[in-house]
């Protein structure tokens, strides 16, 4: 009993072929789609890769690109059978390649889905290195001499510029390094003396955040030093200031742009695997239909197309009965060759 | 004596048809891009309408816009003559109105050419616009109460982070305004009275910028503040410090930008111009080639297509005899009314 028959004359058979054709070109730019978003993917990451310490994983990406390339081959490969599918002859080469290729599709489905999940999970990690790597790059803003590390003020400050954000966790990040090179301090100055002895470390520590903290939406021109005392600026209060710096912190500023990504792209890799499934089913219906003909010769017969040629229990028990026999085949062919001899 | 004969056999004709017909296309894309360019253009002014004062000139623009939509236009009714140039029957129906749309294009090709030349003019008053609206713009930064200018701080520091510029010719712009809002400076303090009191429009002056003059790349932190006192700060020269603020003004960052904008779409347009010129003589190849069928019956017999009928020379005087008829058209009319009244009433 075939699971889901449907009957097709010519006029419907070359509906189908024709609405498959499309839909497999879809698909096809679905797959460039999902190479490009890989790529842009992977140049963002490397664009941030030093607030992340260079140690981010470039595995998500990596498979978005090659799955986007093998969509394309495996769709344009569907599209070509089913352009030659309503000739015989030429569907006739075709033939005895479709059984392979449609448990191809089905483990390529499959392996869409790890890549769907893997977008949804490897969020974590991204959260947890964005946490680490901030952490250092606020260390390192100060080491614009130390050779590997120059950049990383500038970097940092174009990032808390672009993300609208300020600090790690917040703007107290800045309170607790020293973000002034040594090389600028005046060491012979009673008042730095007393703020590097102040600690155990020997750093000089301020209330104080870069200017990239500053909040151009603020009224009045930014207050960069002395943020929590309320006394050194006219009309100042620091905990009702909330327009002068930036309140969020780097950190989740920067995973949500990456989250937001993420799930995007793992929404469209959902997309394309209900698309392939839909592609494969059509393929299934076609090729059946075709083979299914009572009269090959004549194009304009009746014909009916399945899904499944058995139904679903008995499918799996062959598949399962055929994998035993691949599993056993030595002890099938002793027993042949006994009765022989 | 025709100018720049051709001969054409119908093979040929065919082939310049549809040769014509696909440059029509690209010509109509050529229109789409023109009149996208002058929208984004449009609204790149309006963008920062608020820096230059919301006076700046929308001409360009809006002209770029009003040709595209010509363009597409014209070059689709092109391509349906070229078309429909292979069937008699519907040709026909456009032979009367050839001559006319030629001659349209030819003005239009014109006007094309004039709004490339008026791309790269109209830098010069974008010029005078920018220097005076940001000028204005640095005088009203402080004044984030006074409603219409609450937002003059965010767009000047946003502009000057994004553009790496600051002030309007160089930095010491803004050592000569007050940017600190009144609101803001505590009039008891001694210092304050004292820098109020030492020039004669009481304004609250100091050598400092704001912190969107900036530069991320210094490796120090900012030095915003007594930026011409050297001994304010550890290792500080400010006649040889480049790195600390912006050097450049945002008048030369901004018409850099703009600039380079209306060159690049002049260039755009001097190329479709040159596009619009290529159809237009194919086109005036097709119908003259049509029109002079040895036997208009037979489409496979030979024919010429030229460019002009005449020799310039003589196409010009022609068409200043035409234009002198049509201006004494209304007195030979009046005279032939006179001629015809008396006979018939005698």
């Amino acid at each position: 009993m075939p699971l889901m028959p449907v009957k097709f004359n010519l006029q419907k058979r070359v509906k189908l072929a024709q609405g498959l054709w499309m839909l497999y070109w879809v698909s096809v730019i679905v797959g460039i789609l999902i190479f490009s978003l890989g790529i842009f993917f992977k140049v963002e990451l490397r664009k941030r890769s030093e607030m992340m310490d260079n140690s981010e994983s470039h595995l998500v990406p990596n498979l978005l690109i090659l799955v986007g390339l093998l969509t394309c081959g495996f769709n344009a490969f569907g599209g070509k059978v089913c352009h030659d599918s309503l000739d015989p002859m030429k569907f006739a080469k075709w033939k005895p390649m479709l059984k392979q290729y449609f448990m191809a599709g089905l483990g390529f489905n499959v392996v869409l889905l790890v890549v769907a999940l893997l977008c949804f999970l490897m969020q974590f990690s991204v959260y947890l290195t964005l946490a680490d790597g901030l952490k250092y790059s606020i260390r390192f803003y100060k080491d614009t001499d130390t050779p590997g590390r120059c950049f990383m003020k500038r970097t940092l400050d174009m990032t808390q510029i672009e993300f609208r954000c300020c600090g790690n966790n917040n703007f107290r990040d800045w309170f607790e390094v020293q973000w002034i090179s040594n090389r600028y301090l005046d060491m012979s100055n009673d008042e730095v003396k007393d703020r590097v002895l102040s600690n155990v470390d020997g750093k000089y520590l301020m209330d104080s955040v870069p200017f990239s903290c500053c909040n151009p939406g603020s009224p009045r021109p930014c207050i960069q030093h002395h943020l929590t005392n309320s006394s050194a600026h006219y009309d100042y209060d620091l905990r009702s200031e909330e327009l002068n710096i930036w309140t969020r912190g780097c950190r989740e500023a920067l995973f949500s742009y990456f989250s937001y990504m993420m799930n995007s792209i793992g929404a469209l890799v959902i997309f394309t695997i209900l698309l392939e499934s839909a592609d494969m089913a059509g393929l299934k219906y076609l090729t059946t239909s075709l083979e299914a003909m009572a009269d090959p010769e004549n194009p304009e017969c009746e014909s009916e197309g399945w899904l499944l040629e058995k139904s679903v229990k008995e499918t799996i028990a062959e598949a399962l009965g055929k994998v035993k026999a691949l599993v056993k085949p030595n002890q099938v062919q002793e027993g042949g060759e006994a009765p022989a001899t | 004596m025709a100018l720049l004969t051709v001969k054409f056999d119908l093979k040929k004709r065919v082939k310049l048809a549809q040769t014509v017909w696909f440059m029509y296309w690209f010509a109509v894309m050529a229109g789409v891009l023109v009149f996208s360019m002058g929208l984004f253009f449009k609204i790149e002014l309006r963008k920062r309408s608020e820096l230059m004062d919301n006076s700046e000139s929308h001409l360009l623009p809006n002209l770029l816009i009003l040709m595209g939509l010509v363009l597409c236009a014209i070059n689709a009714v092109g391509g349906k003559i070229c078309y429909d140039s292979l069937d008699p029957s519907k040709f026909s129906k456009w032979k009367p109105l050839l001559g006319a749309f030629l001659g349209g294009c030819v003005a239009f090709n014109a006007l094309l050419l004039l709004t490339a030349l008026l791309c790269f003019l109209m830098r010069i008053p974008l010029q005078f616009t920018l220097a005076e609206g940001l000028r204005n713009a640095v005088r009203f930064y402080k004044d984030t109460d006074t409603p219409g200018r609450c937002y003059m701080k965010r767009t000047v520091d946003l502009m000057q982070m994004e553009f790496r510029c600051c002030g309007s010719r160089d930095f010491r712009d803004w050592f000569e305004i007050q940017w600190v809002s009144n609101r803001y400076l505590d009039f008891s303090a001694k210092e304050v009275k004292d820098r109020i009191g030492s020039n004669v429009d009481g304004q609250y002056l100091m050598d400092g910028v704001p912190f969107s003059c900036c530069n991320p790349s210094s490796p120090r932190p900012c030095i915003q503040f007594q930026m011409t006192n050297n001994t304010a700060h550890y290792s500080y020269d400010h006649y040889t410090e480049e790195l600390n603020v912006w050097r450049r003004g945002c008048s030369e960052a901004l018409l850099a930008y703009y600039g380079g904008m209306m060159n690049t779409i002049g260039a755009l347009v001097i190329l479709v111009t040159l596009l619009e010129v290529g159809v237009t003589v194919g086109l005036q190849y097709v119908q003259s080639s049509l029109a002079s069928l040895a036997n208009p019956e037979d489409p496979e017999s030979e024919s010429e297509g030229w460019l002009l009928e005449k020799s310039v020379r003589e196409t010009f005087t022609d068409i200043t005899a035409k234009m002198k008829a049509v201006g004494k058209g209304a007195k030979v009319e009046e005279g032939g009314e006179e001629a015809a009244a008396p006979p018939a009433a005698s």
